[in-house]
């Protein structure tokens, strides 16, 4: 009899463990480059003691698909956006190839955004859309369209691997602090804040799936329920929606500031853009 | 005209005679399916890659006739033997009479 009930007890953890993750060893290689998918937590989180990348948290399957880059449907939007990239538009003739030889040169740029420059705090979107408008007198892409998280893509991709690093100190400092203060307030119908699900509850199921940590360092990610790839903001919409709150304009000052303080929270994580999430 | 198309393939450089080797093909497209319709009521305009097909050297490896009801991005992996250096051709037919085409050569090594 205490045979028994020492086997179910056993099976009990076996489960709640299982439950946590997909695969705890599971490696993220892509090119037979590993990818840092878990480091140790920034000093200015409280409540937790190792960052892990949302990859860790997907099916065999769907991780899979982020290790090949032929595989990762994603790449469909970098290609296009490399046709973008030597693409002529606006009334300057220019087109992005005009003043960057090659896109390399931005390797390293996505650790380190959003960043603050003369006070004002800006995302990578907003650097893309100020060359279109300012040097190439073109209109501005939209945040989510697909032109712009296809050029999104293409230019983290170049900081793929690179540890996420972004200041939050200085300049930077009282966005940091706002973009801390939204994701521990609770909002909406469902009176929920990020940290609920993000903090409290990760590896915890919601409903069929896997609460991650809500890192950005995939982004802009291909989402299979969507089949495109999909900006950070819009993803801050679709969390703001699931929690009946009216969500914040995408390019926001709200948003900005978030994205500001989720990236920091990712510190050390390696940036995989574009990752591929269900 | 579908917009967007862009064919992708992926194939070893090199392979051993009589290998079989894995081949991965991916078209960027929208495969609008025909059955849907839009925003009025009128039906959105069958377009999608109905055939597929791959060549080695000329003598044909796989001819695949497609439905409407494959997905956005179709999608192929299948396996060949490769008893010789040479050149796979790849060919896609569009609803609309365009023809997308891609080669890769493979050596012996």
């Amino acid at each position: 009899m205490k045979t028994k009930i020492i086997i179910t007890s056993i099976a009990a953890i076996a489960v709640s463990a299982g439950s946590l993750m997909a695969d705890e060893d599971a490696q993220l290689v892509i090119d037979d480059e590993a990818m840092t998918i878990q480091a140790d937590a920034p000093a200015h989180m409280e409540n937790v003691d190792e960052v892990l990348s949302g990859w860790i948290f997907r099916s065999r399957e769907t991780q899979a698909l982020q290790m090949d880059d032929f595989d990762n449907p994603a790449f469909i939007f970098v290609d296009q956006a490399l046709d973008l990239w030597d693409k002529v538009d606006g009334t300057e003739g220019k087109s992005c190839s005009s003043c960057h030889e090659d896109v390399a040169e931005f390797a390293g740029l996505r650790t380190k955004m959003p960043r603050v420059e003369d006070g004002n705090l800006v995302t990578m979107e907003e650097l893309v859309n100020e060359c279109r408008t300012d040097r190439m007198g073109a209109e501005p892409w939209k945040w989510s369209k697909g032109n712009m998280t296809a050029m999104t893509a293409l230019i983290g991709l170049q900081s793929r691997g690179m540890p996420m690093n972004v200041a939050i100190d200085g300049d930077a400092a009282p966005y940091w602090e706002k973009g801390k203060e939204l994701y521990y307030t609770r909002v909406g119908q469902l009176d929920m804040s990020c940290s609920n699900c993000h903090e409290d509850n990760y590896g915890n199921m919601i409903r069929a799936d896997h609460l991650s940590q809500g890192q950005i360092n995939g982004f802009p990610t291909y989402r299979l329920k969507n089949a495109k790839l999909n900006s950070m903001h819009g993803r801050f919409k679709g969390c703001m929606k699931n929690i009946r709150a009216t969500p914040y304009k995408e390019g926001s000052p709200e948003f900005k500031a978030l994205e500001l303080y989720l990236a920091s929270r990712g510190t050390g994580l390696a940036v995989e853009t574009p990752s591929v999430r269900n | 005209m579908a917009k967007g198309v862009k064919p992708r393939v992926k194939v070893p450089k090199t392979a051993a005679a009589g290998e079989t080797i894995t081949i991965k093909t991916l078209i960027s497209h929208k495969m609008e399916s025909g059955q849907r319709k839009d925003g009025d009521g009128n039906i959105i305009p069958r377009s999608i890659i109905n055939r597929f097909t791959t060549d080695f050297n000329g003598q044909n490896v796989i001819d695949v006739t497609i439905e409407p009801a494959v997905s956005t991005n179709p999608y192929f992996q299948f396996e060949a033997v490769v008893p010789e250096a040479g050149e796979f051709k790849f060919t896609w037919y569009d609803d609309d009479g365009s023809v997308y085409e891609e080669t890769k050569k493979v050596a012996i090594g």
